[in-house]
């Protein structure tokens, strides 16, 4: 099942993303993110457990960068799997968003 | 990167049988090819091959006079507007001449599918658009119009335009003619990344060579309206079929002449359609 899921975390929100991102939902994971970031929080997105994600899935992680970085805040990916990981290859932005292996490594950047 | 691999039998494209006449003219004389999931299929074929009819007719632009074609699983000859519809939300086309709208700026022709199928947020069009403008090299161009544009870059615009909704199945109509070398290897090695990264099936309909040899999962090979084989980049340039060879290497073709037809041909007073 494709879902995303907003978890409270110590000083930053984690946006759990689960299954196939595409356009017939990515608006949704759009509002987690970008819920958290205009609210002043740092965002996280867990996306460990995502088999495909579409360019509207993609621009959804790059507007809540944009929107992190115009907010002085802090976003980043944590456990990107390969599916994600080929498809931020081929648009070049695994250059660009911080990416951290596991939550322990994200939690200790914010510190 | 790894290449996706394909299960055999799943099949993204099912053509048999295919049977198309213009007049009293055979142009498809009974096409069957299968096209699997994650495969990059080249048709090839020389001038008046049927290769152009053929790419009409999977896109389900023409009706044939036999056969059937099934994309994504679906008879597209039994399929409602709608139907055909919805199911080209799956399905990119960059055809041959850009087919751009001249009164578009490149940014609005590349977001066209965008807006007028899905209710997306202006910020994730605009950036989905220019994701699409990255990989054809053409960032910073999306204010110009298409009169702006040289050949090539317009027909990497149309590439971006086709590619923008992450189709399943995209077709490539000649994607590399009328371009320098260098720019031609990059859209080969971005139909090869494309499939790589998103699994996305590709058709490309070309008569240049190098560059089918360069893409190709499997080569369909079409000449005076059938296939003359269908088989791996290697089993193709090995293929003992002297039309084959003669297409690969270049030969010029024999004209042969059926007197009786030609002599109709001629004379008749209701003309036939030309391919």
């Amino acid at each position: 099942m494709s879902k995303c899921e907003v978890q409270d975390q110590a000083g930053f929100a984690l946006v759990v993303v689960e299954g196939e991102v595409d356009m017939s939902w990515s608006n949704d994971l759009r509002q987690a993110i970008l819920g958290p970031l205009n609210a002043g929080r740092p965002c996280m997105v867990d996306l460990s457990a995502v088999a495909y994600i579409d360019s509207s899935g993609i621009a959804a992680l790059v507007e809540g960068y944009q929107k992190a970085k115009g907010a002085g805040t802090f976003f980043g990916l944590v456990a990107v799997s390969d599916a994600v990981r080929s498809v931020l290859e081929l648009a070049r932005l695994d250059q660009v968003f911080p990416m951290y292996e596991n939550l322990e490594q994200a939690e200790a950047s914010l510190s | 990167m790894p290449k996706k691999t394909a299960q055999p039998a799943e099949y993204v494209l099912e053509v048999e049988d295919l049977v198309v006449e213009y007049g009293r003219r055979r142009i498809l004389d009974g096409i069957s090819m299968n096209v699997r999931a994650g495969e990059i299929m080249v048709i090839m074929g020389g001038s008046g091959s049927g290769k152009s009819t053929l790419l009409r007719h999977l896109l389900g632009l023409e009706v044939p006079a036999g056969g059937t074609v099934r994309m994504l699983g679906r008879d597209v000859s039994e399929m409602t507007n709608t139907e055909m519809d919805d199911l080209r939300q799956h399905v990119g086309v960059s055809f041959q001449s850009g087919a751009l709208f001249t009164s578009m700026s490149v940014g609005e022709n590349v977001a066209l599918p965008l807006r007028e199928r899905q209710n997306l947020d202006d910020n994730t069009i605009r950036i989905m658009t220019r994701l699409k403008l990255e990989l054809v090299s053409l960032a910073g161009f999306e204010n110009l119009m298409p009169s702006q544009l040289s050949g090539g870059m317009i027909k990497r615009a149309a590439f971006a335009r086709a590619i923008v909704m992450d189709p399943k199945l995209v077709f490539f109509d000649e994607p590399s003619a009328g371009l320098d070398p260098v720019v031609s290897a990059e859209l080969d090695e971005l139909i090869i990344k494309l499939r790589d990264a998103l699994g996305t099936t590709i058709i490309v309909v070309t008569h240049e060579l190098e560059s089918a040899f360069r893409i190709a999962d499997r080569i369909t090979v079409l000449d005076h309206g059938r296939v003359l084989v269908t088989d791996t980049v290697d089993a193709v340039r090995n293929c003992q079929d002297q039309r084959v060879q003669d297409l690969l290497n270049r030969t010029p073709r024999e004209m042969k002449i059926d007197a009786d037809d030609y002599l109709r041909r001629l004379t008749e007073e209701e003309p036939e359609y030309v391919d």
